[in-house]
């Protein structure tokens, strides 16, 4: 018996590493430091009912941009450990198949466990405030979404510890990724962890579609709405187009590991070709959905920093809605050296040459904005004006990119590592730290340290260009990407070194954010105002934080900025009154059946993911009957009397009733 | 917090479709729906488009001549139709206000849709010991994913409208229990849709 229990651990638990031992044991503690502590204060029923079942968004928010840093601290250490690996010729720090899991492991955790979560929160805390909605379209299935994405992740992440970790790279093409080749578990992660949190992303998609057309203030017409909101539309368009196409993918590719199908598969007349295809019409689009709500930010700061109307509205809208509809007409681009054809490359090296255009105008929106206004440089500006040059490089790298014929050379090397974190890093990380700390002091009521955040901003940029520049020259000089290790004679390790240095400052940068953090807590500079930036929009007309009905009374909106037309209103003397309170709101009650579906998903996922079907059918049955569950309650919502609204609101303007 | 939410949970349990200041949320919902569906295309457009590249690579074993047989499937072709306008008849019932007769048409849909379901099982099992099975080649690979995922949203469809009845048997029509009608057969329509394309790409052309 002690001997089958030892021979089973030994499998199920990734061994032989002194790592994964080490990330075991980080493991183990953690847990234990988390529940002791939870006992300790007595806070378990806080926990349960003020954030586990919670379904306020801009709680939901905040648990998703927390849950979004932690994955960017493993995808970081991951980074690291690859660029330690690389820092000079023939070093034996990761073994090779280690080394794939690290990459593979890395790139997933960054596009899908932290662009995407961070984004998500960033959509939850400010969309309803911009547009003036007391709430999200469906609370509850926000929620739900939330801990699907969390479970998700837990799911992907556990493979580090048990049964080992994917390596077949973050698309995971076959034949590499079928079960002739990997007959681990490690795929099988992949697949449920991405699984189960896509479907959480295809809902907030959809949530949000109908948040923003339906949910907007009385008065706020959609091309009077602020830009971010139509940044987040754009996005969550290209969600519900590309990520049922990611569902369908995966589950293919499930059945062919899990039932012998041969959509995939070398043998059987299956076509390793249609996953390629398939995963990028969705990965493609992948990459524009978490950049679009980026432009969005920038397009908020830029005119709040500068004190002026944003320039080009109506271009900025049209140039998003463009790219979000061109980014489906591009896929092949990733695979130009894969035999399609001349013509069917020259179709994809246009349409990809196309997304410039809009592009383009967008960065030059941002530049007349920023022309001749009175601009002033704290943290969420500093980020925007790094973003601007980095994007453009980044940007003129991807056309070269979709030359076909000159990608033949680019393909699969250094340069295109380069380009793809050049575009990712200074698009999509920089705009959600600017929105963050654009938006801090409304989520919390405090504003961050300046100062730490200047540091970290520098830190962040100078080792940017330190760790990526290099890699272009690499990728001209040879070096393909995924490879482990190189030797002495290639002339490789000088920009690999520095390269490598380059990645450790913005490990540094990392760190002063989270020294910033916790500094800017214990040193706390309230907030007083709700209006720290002198911003335009809607959600900087009501106090920080946000009481959890966001709008006592729903803002009356005749124009774009609204929240600045009504103070240039107020100085003239000509103040909108404001409306009396008279009316309960409306409001959804909390739910614990989100977080508990979403644990019978994890079981589920686990139970296919080992083949133990006495674990993955009590999970699905699990998941019905949290569904039905939901469907026989009537009992989900409940009313704020006026009375408690306006004891509310006194409080916390500061009146005493 | 928590004393925000009790003094709400005393006062004020107000009815919620009858609240001017909130957006109509039964709308809302069929709206989201709406959209769901459109999703749900997506997915069957991804499992079309891999059967259409796929259906010719047979790996020398049976193509769809030799395996389908079209008496079967175009009974219950008929059976999903008919579901379909029984459905149709429950909406017709609620909007007159005739509870019994919504709980019978939607009774007898869901049995027209079992029906359809335990066809299909004996189709599968049929095609099985023929020895024809999901991992046979590309083409049942495809054929089986394609087919058997209408059947499991069918199967779901049968589940929600048994506790649809059950709710509309215990709280008559209301504007929610309306509004879940209108969205499952807005649900079933399409399922009918979808099978139409399976019945004729799948099943007319690969017999023709
Ligand atoms: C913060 C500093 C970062 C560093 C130093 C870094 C470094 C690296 C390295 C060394 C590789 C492996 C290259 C190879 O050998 O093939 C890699 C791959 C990758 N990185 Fe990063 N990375 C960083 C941030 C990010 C971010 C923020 C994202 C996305 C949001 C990202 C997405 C990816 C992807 C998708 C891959 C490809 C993985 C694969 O080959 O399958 N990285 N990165
Ligand atoms: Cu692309």
């Amino acid at each position: 018996m002690w001997e089958r229990v030892k021979t089973f651990a030994s499998e199920f638990f990734v061994t032989g590493d002194p790592m994964i031992y080490g990330a075991d044991a980080s493991i183990v503690i953690t847990m234990i430091g988390i529940v002791f502590g939870l006992t300790y204060f007595n806070k378990w029923g806080w926990l349960w009912r003020e954030w586990l079942t919670t379904v306020d968004h801009k709680k939901i928010g905040i648990m998703y941009i927390l849950a979004a840093f932690l994955m960017l601290f493993r995808g970081g250490v991951d980074a690291l450990l690859m660029r330690a690996q690389l820092a000079a010729p023939e070093l034996s720090l990761l073994a090779p198949d280690h080394y794939n899991q690290i990459f593979t492991t890395h790139g997933v955790i960054m596009i899908l466990f932290m662009a995407m979560p961070f984004m998500f929160g960033l959509f939850n805390v400010m969309v309803p405030l911009q547009i003036g909605a007391r709430d999200v379209a469906y609370p509850f299935l926000n929620a739900l979404s939330f801990w699907l994405f969390f479970s998700g992740a837990m799911l992907f992440n556990l493979s580090f510890v048990i049964g080992g970790s994917p390596d077949a790279g973050w698309l995971a093409y076959p034949p590499y990724s079928g079960i002739m080749h990997n007959p681990g578990v490690g795929q099988d992660f992949y697949i449920w962890g991405i699984q189960i949190s896509g479907i959480g992303s295809l809902m907030t998609g959809i949530n949000f579609i109908v948040t923003i057309l339906k949910m907007r203030a009385p008065g706020m017409k959609l091309m009077k709405m602020p830009m971010f909101p139509w940044s987040v539309l754009s996005s969550c368009i290209a969600i519900i187009f590309s990520f049922p196409i990611l569902t369908a993918t995966l589950a293919l590719l499930f059945l062919d590991r899990y039932a012998g199908a041969h959509f995939f598969t070398l043998d059987g007349g299956g076509n390793p070709m249609m996953y390629i295809n398939l995963i990028w019409m969705w990965g493609h689009p992948e990459v524009y959905i978490i950049v679009l709500p980026a432009f969005g930010i920038f397009s908020e700061i830029v005119s709040t920093f500068a004190k002026k109307k944003l320039f080009g509205y109506k271009s900025m809208v049209y140039a998003m809605m463009i790219i979000s509809i061109l980014s489906f007409l591009v896929w092949a681009h990733h695979f130009f050296t894969m035999g399609s054809g001349a013509d069917v490359n020259a179709f994809f090296a246009l349409t990809t040459m196309l997304i410039a255009i809009p592009t383009g105008v967008k960065v030059f929106n941002w530049l007349f904005t920023m022309f001749r206004g009175k601009i002033t440089f704290e943290t969420p500006m500093l980020w925007t004006m790094g973003f601007i040059p980095c994007f453009i490089v980044g940007g003129l790298t991807g056309v070269l990119l979709s030359v076909a014929p000159a990608d033949f050379q680019f393909h699969n090397s250094y340069f295109l590592i380069a380009h793809f974190h050049q575009v990712i890093i200074g698009g999509v990380v920089f705009g959600y730290f600017a929105g963050l700390y654009y938006w801090w002091p409304k989520l919390f009521g405090f504003k961050l340290n300046e100062r730490i955040g200047k540091w970290a901003f520098w830190f962040w940029n100078i080792g940017f260009y330190l760790c990526f520049m290099p890699q272009y020259a690499l990728g001209l000089m040879g070096m393909t990407r995924r490879v482990v290790t190189y030797g002495w004679d290639k002339g490789w390790w000088e920009m690999n070194l520095v390269s490598t240095i380059g990645a450790g400052l913005m490990g540094i940068a990392f760190l002063f954010q989270v020294w910033q953090i916790v500094y800017s807590v214990k040193h706390l500079q309230k907030d007083e105002t709700g209006d720290p930036w002198n911003g335009r929009t809607l959600e900087w007309s009501i106090p920080s934080p946000a009481p959890h009905y966001n709008f006592a009374t729903l803002p009356q909106v005749t124009s774009q900025d609204e929240w600045w037309e009504e103070k240039q209103r107020r100085l003239q003397g000509i103040a909108t009154p404001a409306t009396k309170i008279t009316e309960p709101i409306h409001m959804p009650k909390n739910s614990g059946i989100p977080i508990i579906m979403s644990m019978f998903w994890f079981f589920t996922g686990f139970g296919f993911i080992f083949d133990w079907l006495w674990l993955a059918i009590p999970g699905l049955v699990g998941v019905v009957v949290c569904m039905l569950i939901h469907s026989f309650n009537y009992d989900t919502d409940y009313y704020i009397p006026v009375e408690e609204i306006k004891h509310t609101e006194a409080a916390i303007r500061g009146v005493t009733s | 917090m928590a004393q925000l939410h009790n003094a709400g949970k005393i006062e004020h349990q107000l009815s919620q479709a009858e609240h001017h200041d909130h957006p109509d949320m039964e709308e809302m919902r069929t709206f989201g729906f709406w959209i769901y569906l459109m999703t749900d295309v997506i997915i069957f457009g991804t499992l079309f488009a891999t059967y259409i590249v796929l259906q010719g690579n047979t790996n020398g074993g049976p193509g769809p001549k030799d395996l389908f047989q079209m008496g079967g499937i175009i009974a219950s072709t008929f059976i999903l139709l008919t579901s379909s306008y029984t459905s149709g008849l429950a909406v017709l019932a609620m909007h007159k206000g005739n509870r019994n007769a919504l709980l019978g048409w939607l009774g007898a849909t869901v049995a027209l849709g079992a029906t359809f379901i335990i066809m299909e099982i004996n189709e599968f099992t049929h095609l099985v010991n023929e020895g024809a099975t999901i991992s046979t080649s590309a083409f049942l690979s495809a054929f089986f994913t394609l087919v058997g995922t209408h059947g499991l949203h069918v199967l779901l469809g049968l589940v929600w409208m048994v506790a649809l009845m059950i709710q509309i048997a215990k709280r008559g029509i209301t504007p929610v229990t309306k509004r879940k009608v209108n969205v499952i057969s807005l649900f079933w329509h399409f399922l009918d849709v979808v099978w139409i394309f399976v019945f004729t790409i799948v099943y007319l052309m690969g017999v023709s």
